[in-house]
């Protein structure tokens, strides 16, 4: 795996993504549960990040996107009870000591939020903000954090490093603030970067700046992303394989050429016919009807069913599980299932196998 | 001849701003010399990022605020000054509706209290026919009576931008302007709503300005769009063909940067550097510093429009170099 | 740099000005001090000659320029009571009144803010319950009430203090504690409102989220930003540590400021009166001098208004 080294300036010749070359995936979510003072918004998650890749996330809100990974790092405030497990390299996030986690996070795994004006401790410089992920998890001091930080800036494209080290972020735009996070997370060397909404509060010309930023530096480091967002669009463009949420649950997952091409899941369906065409012909938007469910008031069975057009009488009773139903493709409908998508009378459960 | 229902002729707006705790005034053109029409029942998209002026421009357009110089025309005539009774009558035939809709609504009234209000306020109809022609309303957005009972937190984000839209619309106004609408709603509502949107003014034949930064919905619901940037406008003209064949650089630039489900890193023209500040413009074209195809004279000279074969302004000096165009007053 | 202060400094010459302007109105139309001060069977021309003798025969408006024209003299009046200038007389009292408020302010910082931290870093655990309820008992209880419940308990049942007086080291205890409670609470509950709000903003989950152990991000990331707001509540307190006693010494019998300002008042003693409260104003208008220059350097965000779009 490329490392982030001395910082290579431009993108290393003929460089392609990394294919996994090491055994196992390197992250795994098995049955992952939150629950909110009892209520529950996360319905047990799995999923298998490999080395390298870059994986999408989609989902609107109430989905659990973002809650996935914020409960696997940690982060979700003592209301919340997790179960589950979230292994890295083998290690279960969810029950390793504090003091492992504190390395873990931002030494192997980092992220970055949304709005990043805000995501920045407003009375610190960022240089020291950038400098404290590099004292802490490459252990270095004095002029070599300086140096380093600089070499971050122009990794990231932030002009003029040596003023902007000094800088606060109100003296930032939106768009420098978050190349500045994403600086921050890089400065550990992650194995993984988790993206949440990172260009959502950011004009659409920064946005594919960013974008194209986050493509770039996976190119260079080989980097895994895990990008979440509600714009599919946003998504599809930088990673190779979607995996689309609704009410706590993941509804489907392919590569994302199928995916748009060909979507299994009704509800993926509906999104994207929701969806105004950029090209072609105009046509009527084909909205999904109702809303989202309130997680205190989940209908029986699956949570979709209410707003599906193919509901059947199965949907109502159980929930569907996430079933194999191509070699790469995951759908959780039990109407797709039935419609005979799947290989030869091989079910094989869940994705993890 | 339909008159045009409304009109901005060459409008500015400043506003005065101090850099730093110990600096001078420096005054701030969020608004620099604007024009556009809008036709009966037609929809003019103003798109741009941030910086662009594209709200302070949709307030001007009804009258929330004075511009410095140039002129709004209602139906034909200058708008009165804000809060004359002349003004406050004007209302009820030009609306606004905004990306937030819970901090558009008060929290404490239930959503038909609040349809009520304009009908009390304009003392419109028979007092005891206000509550049925609200629920008549609410009805027509999709909300039910339940709904009408209920106080804004009570329901979701689609729901409430419907309430603030049959609000909006219960006056029956003429013209419609609206910021970001659904910018801030799930893509799946968004649908619901922009398809609400296009009905109601089909069958009310309203006119909007429809104020967003998303080019997928403004391809959806506007027939000519113009494009902002740093208070001005640089490309002004039918929507499909600004979206297919983009004159103006920076139309390109965010043409190209729509993120589209199903394609992949397509050829994109990436922007260096930031949206512009406001309070530090540059001479020449406000463009120039980000531009691919920046020319010498573009550091020093506004570019002024240009009518192009095909019926749109462009303000480029590249533009009128490339092709054969006649000049003309904007 | 000499704008900012400029203009702070003018404000606070007029908000004194005010504040004279309005004390010396009060005390010449609430009373009459030849009145207090000689004695209700006083005669009428001994009565007429004091006046006379304190200008207060003279009309208001030329009374007031009097006043106003001595301050920039650095005259500000005699005692009607015992003669002697107004100001020797007030400063005199002033030590006596700090031996009360530095410990006080010290015991509300050191107990208060802690306490504050402690109950927001952990929100609805009993010890923050514990630390509100006592909190909100400590400033709704009026400071007399818990000097008065003090003495009786401590100085009275246990007899282990003095009730009030002077004389050595116990007799400070119980007004400085007095004092230092109640404005502990009010500190704690601030900083713990302070604490939380901060808690709640999406850097330190980003702080989190870099690897940095939790007590570094209190103490690193949380801290500096709720300083903020908790050195507006300092300096008020700072300000007031010269007046802020009034009540406690009136219980213990402290011959502080707080005691003469009271025993002047009901006296009509106006020169130590306007001398007092000038004092009390100038003291509290620097202070807030002080903590808006605070303000500037410890909130990067006001030192320049450059917002976003950084060049």
């Amino acid at each position: 795996m490329v490392t982030l080294g001395e910082m290579p300036v431009g993108t290393l010749a003929g460089a392609a993504l990394p294919t996994t070359t090491s055994p196992g995936a390197l992250l795994t979510i098995e049955g992952l549960t939150v629950d909110f003072n009892g209520v529950q918004v996360l319905r047990g998650i799995d999923l298998k990040l490999e080395r390298g890749e870059a994986l999408g996330i989609v989902g609107e809100s109430g989905s659990g996107k973002s809650v996935t990974w914020l409960a696997a790092l940690g982060l979700l405030p003592k209301t919340a009870s997790v179960s589950g497990a979230v292994r890295l390299d083998g290690e279960d996030l969810l029950t390793v000591a504090q003091t492992r986690l504190d390395r873990i996070r931002g030494g192997r795994v980092a992220m970055i939020f949304q709005d990043p004006s805000s995501a920045l401790n407003p009375v610190i410089r960022i240089g020291r903000q950038i400098g404290e992920v590099l004292a802490r998890h490459q252990g270095l001091s004095g002029s070599r954090i300086r140096a380093e930080t600089k070499g971050l800036f122009d990794l990231v494209g932030i002009p003029d490093a040596a003023r902007r080290l000094d800088c606060y972020p109100h003296e930032l735009s939106g768009g420098q603030n978050q190349r500045v996070m994403i600086a921050m997370a890089l400065a550990g060397k992650p194995d993984v970067l988790v993206a949440d909404e990172p260009t959502t509060a950011l004009d659409a010309t920064i946005q594919a700046q960013i974008l194209d930023l986050l493509t770039a530096i996976r190119r260079e480091t080989g980097m895994a992303l895990v990008l979440i967002s509600h714009d599919l669009g946003v998504v599809s463009e930088t990673c190779e394989r979607i995996m689309v949420m609704y009410a706590g649950s993941v509804v489907e997952m392919a590569p994302s050429e199928s995916i748009f091409a060909n979507p299994e899941h009704p509800y993926t369906r509906g999104l994207l016919d929701a969806l105004p065409p950029f090209e072609g012909s105009l046509h009527r938007l084909i909205p999904i009807e109702g809303q989202v469910p309130e997680p205190a008031n989940m209908p029986s069975g699956c949570a979709f069913a209410p707003r599906c057009p193919q509901r059947m009488g199965a949907c109502e009773t159980a929930i569907p599980p996430l079933l194999r139903t191509e070699a790469d493709r995951f759908s959780a409908c039990v109407v797709g299932a039935a419609a005979g998508s799947q290989e030869a009378g091989t079910f094989e459960k869940g994705m993890l196998a | 001849m339909t008159a045009n229902i409304l009109e901005l002729h060459g409008i500015s707006r400043s506003y005065p701003t101090r850099q730093g705790l110990f600096g001078k005034n420096v005054p701030v053109r969020a608004v620099d010399d604007v024009s556009l029409c809008l036709e009966p029942g037609e929809t003019l998209a103003l798109v741009g990022e941030s910086g662009s002026g594209k709200s302070t421009t949709g307030r001007l357009a009804l009258g929330l605020e004075r511009p410095n110089s140039g002129k709004v025309l209602f139906r034909g005539t200058e708008l009165p000054r804000a809060d004359t009774p002349a003004w406050r009558r004007l209302r009820a035939q030009m609306q606004m509706i905004y990306q937030d809709p819970l901090a558009a609504l008060d929290r404490r009234l239930t959503i038909l209290d609040q349809l009520r209000e304009p009908l009390d306020i304009h003392d419109i109809g028979a007092t005891s026919e206000r509550g049925s022609k609200a629920l008549a309303m609410l009805e027509a957005v999709g909300l039910n009576t339940t709904h009408a009972a209920s106080l804004p937190s009570q329901l979701s984000g689609g729901q409430r931008q419907r309430a603030v839209l049959a609000r909006a619309l219960i006056m029956e106004p003429a013209l419609l302007v609206c910021d970001e609408p659904v910018s801030a709603l799930d893509m799946s509502i968004q649908a619901q709503v922009v398809n609400l949107l296009m009905d109601l003014q089909r069958d009310l034949r309203l006119s909007l300005l429809f104020i967003s930064h998303d080019l997928k919905v403004v391809r959806h619901i506007s027939r000519r769009m113009a494009v902002m940037y740093l208070g001005r406008i640089v490309e002004y003209g039918e929507t499909s063909l600004l979206l297919t064949k983009p004159a103006h650089p920076y139309t390109k630039a965010l043409v190209s940067a729509v993120p589209i489900a199903g394609r992949r890193m397509a050829e994109r023209i990436i922007l260096k550097g930031e949206p512009p500040n406001p309070a530090a413009r540059r001479t020449g074209c406000a463009f120039h510093p980000r531009c691919p195809i920046a020319r010498p004279e573009c550091t020093s000279v506004s570019p002024t429009f240009s009518l192009l074969p095909d019926g749109r302004s462009v303000a480029c000096h590249a533009v009128d170099a490339s092709l054969a165009t006649r000049k003309v007053e904007p | 740099m000499f704008r900012f202060f400029a203009i702070r400094i003018l404000r606070a010459a007029f908000t004194v000005a005010l504040v004279v302007t309005f004390a010396f109105l009060v005390l010449r139309l609430s009373g009459d001090p030849a009145r207090s001060i000689m004695g209700e069977d006083a005669s009428p021309e001994a009565m007429a000659a004091f006046r006379q003798e304190w200008g207060l025969d003279q009309p208001l408006f030329m009374q007031y320029l009097h006043y106003f024209a001595a301050i920039f003299h650095g005259e500000l009046g005699c005692s009607m009571r015992g003669g002697g200038a107004a100001l020797d007389l007030v400063l005199s009292r002033i030590p006596a009144t700090l031996m009360l408020t530095l410990p006080a302010l010290l015991i509300k910082l050191a107990v208060g803010i802690p306490a504050g931290v402690y109950a927001a870093l952990h929100r609805d655990s009993a010890i923050d319950r514990a630390v509100m309820v006592t909190a909100v008992a400590g400033y709704t209880v009026p400071s007399f009430v818990l000097g008065l419940v003090l003495v009786q308990l401590l100085a009275i049942w246990f007899a282990w203090l003095p009730t009030g007086g002077t004389g050595g080291l116990q007799h400070l205890i119980l007004p400085i504690l007095t004092l230092g409670i109640g404005g502990a609470a009010v500190l704690a509950r601030f900083v713990r409102s302070a604490m939380l709000e901060v808690l709640g903003q999406p850097y330190i989950r980003t702080a989190s989220a870099k690897g940095i152990p939790w007590a570094s991000v209190v103490r690193g990331h949380a801290l500096p930003n709720a300083a903020i707001p908790t050195v507006t509540i300092v300096g008020f307190m700072v300000g007031n540590l010269i007046a802020g006693s009034v009540v406690v010494e009136s219980v213990f019998s402290w011959p502080g400021v707080g005691n003469l300002l009271v025993v002047s008042v009901a006296a009509r003693d106006l020169a130590v009166v306007q001398c007092i409260l000038l004092l009390v104003a100038v003291a509290m208008v620097f202070s807030n001098l002080i903590v808006d220059f605070l303000y500037g350097v410890l909130d990067p965000r006001l030192s320049n208004g450059d917002t976003g779009g950084g060049h």
